[in-house]
């Protein structure tokens, strides 16, 4: 508990009286809360249908909090206006990767070189998803028919899987990514400890499947039938027989969505049970209205 | 707040029973879950609630989204089988389109929706949407045919004229609508068990709101866990509504002792086996899904 109490005290409005004291002597300059360690996210596109994005500005006000506090937004082809890829912090990469398009292959390995941590935003940059089915033939690149997630172009560092993947998740792992670089040693201890199934799945593979949750939980004695897996499906291709999940295999789109959210894919012990107190940060961390402006 | 190995964090614990007549009709014991459901559904604290419901066989239960008094209802009573609550979690909050959801279930399906909220792939909404859980203690369950050859081949019964079915004194009970009582001993019903619930280490629904489950109370009597801080809330409410009748756990037999002695038996148990299946096979081990 005092680990996460020390990281509500940075998160939350202790700090508070100081910035209001700030606000008013300095109110006409354009910043009006010197941040000075804020971390910097860039949202690298790839082959995606830019859902992703969209999810991250899902978080709404959430979002704006955390580029008032904690990240700056250095690269974002749809949101920022800036042409080549920067040094960031924290890269979160969306779609997958057309080896036929040079430019693309270039940017990915340009964005692990410069880049702290690589996200895989989604399933796409994750499992490949729905661009594994292409098979090329279209205007006007015809040629372009060869997709790869980009954990087989460039080493990722964690896996945020979905299609499209959750505002709260990509919320988290943001909130997490700043207090791993910039929080004090407990916080960091949180971070790490919070990241890291993310990171496992990363480690783990670059396909995703329904097939996944035959292979390693059922198959290997885990399933108890809740139906997590049916509930995170996007296609609604698993349904639950006898309290077993049973795929619609050719509608499965390679997401691995069901296999990530499944409790008996991963479930640690030193993070979930805190879900009151975590959830709690998260929240007073991205509250309305505790930014200065 | 109190930390207990097996039976995890919890504000407070007491012994209750419902004061609802028409819920204990058919509860299994004290009619904990389905009162407090039906509490928070009057109250305005959920718009809905995922609860076991009967499903096209008898005793096959099968999850459904609850939004009346008279659908909670449907759930109340155990029914020993599989059902995948957490299938509607996130369909709760879009075509149902609830916005505070409860949740009752056992152990494992309350460790699926911390999971989802806290790492939620694919589940857009459901952490900020899950308003209220109630878990109910859980030694295993089992598969639906499971259950069949253990009501109609073992106890010799037909399923359809089961009144209801209980485990308690180490055994398995079944009651029919003629007033038969067959009985069979616990033992011979263990291999028929889920595998799944073998690596599982929760016996009293460690991260529910609030959990429950007859184990440490009298007969017709509730044991109750009251955890989270918005368990805390909604159980005071309740209780101060006269919802339930309450009486201390210390005060009560056979109290929450035996309630320990089982949940140890059942964790220890199961992280044996966690434990063996790094050995299972010739420098294989099978899959460890807390590591």
């Amino acid at each position: 508990m005092g680990l996460l109490n020390s990281t509500n005290k940075t998160m939350g409005r202790k700090a508070k009286p100081a910035h209001v004291v700030m606000e008013k002597k300095m109110e006409a300059t354009k910043e009006i809360k010197p941040v000075t360690n804020k971390i910097k996210i860039g949202h690298v596109h790839m082959s995606g249908c830019t859902g992703c994005l969209v999810s991250l500005a899902d978080n709404s006000m959430g979002l704006i909090k955390i580029l008032d506090d904690y990240a700056d937004l250095v690269y974002c082809l749809t949101l920022a206006d800036v042409r080549n890829i920067p040094e960031m912090d924290v890269a979160l990469v969306e779609g997958s990767v057309c080896i036929q398009d040079k430019g693309s292959v270039e940017d990915i390995k340009e964005t692990r070189k410069k880049s702290k941590i690589v996200v895989a935003l989604g399933s796409c940059a994750s499992y490949g998803n729905i661009t594994r089915f292409s098979r090329g033939g279209q205007h006007n690149q015809p040629q372009h028919e060869s997709f790869l997630p980009i954990g087989d172009i460039i080493d990722v560092d964690v896996y945020i899987p979905g299609c499209p993947p959750s505002p709260e998740l990509i919320r988290n792992v943001a909130v997490m990514a700043y207090l791993l670089l910039e929080g004090d040693e407990d916080q960091k201890v949180l971070a790490g400890k919070y990241l890291k199934p993310l990171m496992d799945l990363a480690k783990r593979g670059t396909t995703g499947c329904f097939c996944d949750l035959m292979n390693d939980v059922i198959n290997q004695g885990l399933c108890m039938g809740c139906g997590t897996c049916a509930a995170s499906c996007p296609v609604r291709a698993i349904t639950l027989e006898f309290g077993k999940p049973q795929g619609e295999r050719d509608l499965c789109v390679k997401c691995g969505s069901c296999y990530g959210a499944c409790p008996r894919s991963f479930f640690n012990l030193d993070v979930i049970p805190e879900f009151e107190s975590i959830s709690e940060i998260i929240a007073g961390a991205l509250k309305e209205g505790e930014s200065d402006d | 707040m109190i930390e207990d190995p097996y039976f995890g964090k919890y504000i407070s614990c007491v012994s209750a029973r419902s004061t609802d007549r028409e819920i204990l009709k058919k509860a299994q014991d004290g009619g904990i879950a389905t009162t407090l459901m039906v509490f928070a559904l009057e109250e305005g604290m959920i718009d809905g609630t995922i609860v076991a419901g009967e499903g096209d066989r008898p005793w096959e239960p099968e999850p459904i989204v609850a939004m009346t008094r008279e659908d909670i209802l449907k759930g109340r009573g155990t029914k020993y089988s599989i059902s995948p609550q957490i299938s509607w979690l996130k369909e709760a909050t879009r075509s149902f389109g609830l916005d505070k959801v409860g949740v009752t279930g056992v152990c494992c399906q309350i460790q699926a929706v911390r999971k989802a909220q806290l790492y939620p792939i694919n589940m857009r909404d459901v952490p900020g949407k899950v308003a209220f859980t109630v878990g109910l203690f859980c030694m295993e369950n089992f598969p639906y045919k499971s259950l069949q050859s253990i009501v109609e081949d073992h106890a010799a019964q037909s399923l359809g004229s089961v009144k209801r079915m209980d485990i308690t004194k180490g055994k398995f009970w079944v009651y029919t609508e003629r007033g038969d009582v067959a009985t069979l001993p616990l033992k011979a019903t263990h291999k028929y068990e889920q595998p799944g619930c073998h690596v599982c280490l929760d016996y009293v629904s460690n991260l529910a709101d609030i959990s429950t489950g007859s184990v440490g109370s009298p007969d017709g009597w509730s044991t109750v866990f009251i955890r989270t801080k918005k368990g805390n809330e909604i159980w005071s409410k309740a209780v101060a509504a006269g919802m339930f009748e309450t009486k201390p756990i210390e005060e009560v037999k056979p109290g929450l002792d035996l309630l320990r002695k089982i949940a140890k038996e059942k964790i220890d148990k199961n992280q044996k086996t966690i434990e063996e299946r790094k050995t299972f096979g010739v420098n294989k081990a099978l899959r460890n899904p807390y590591a």
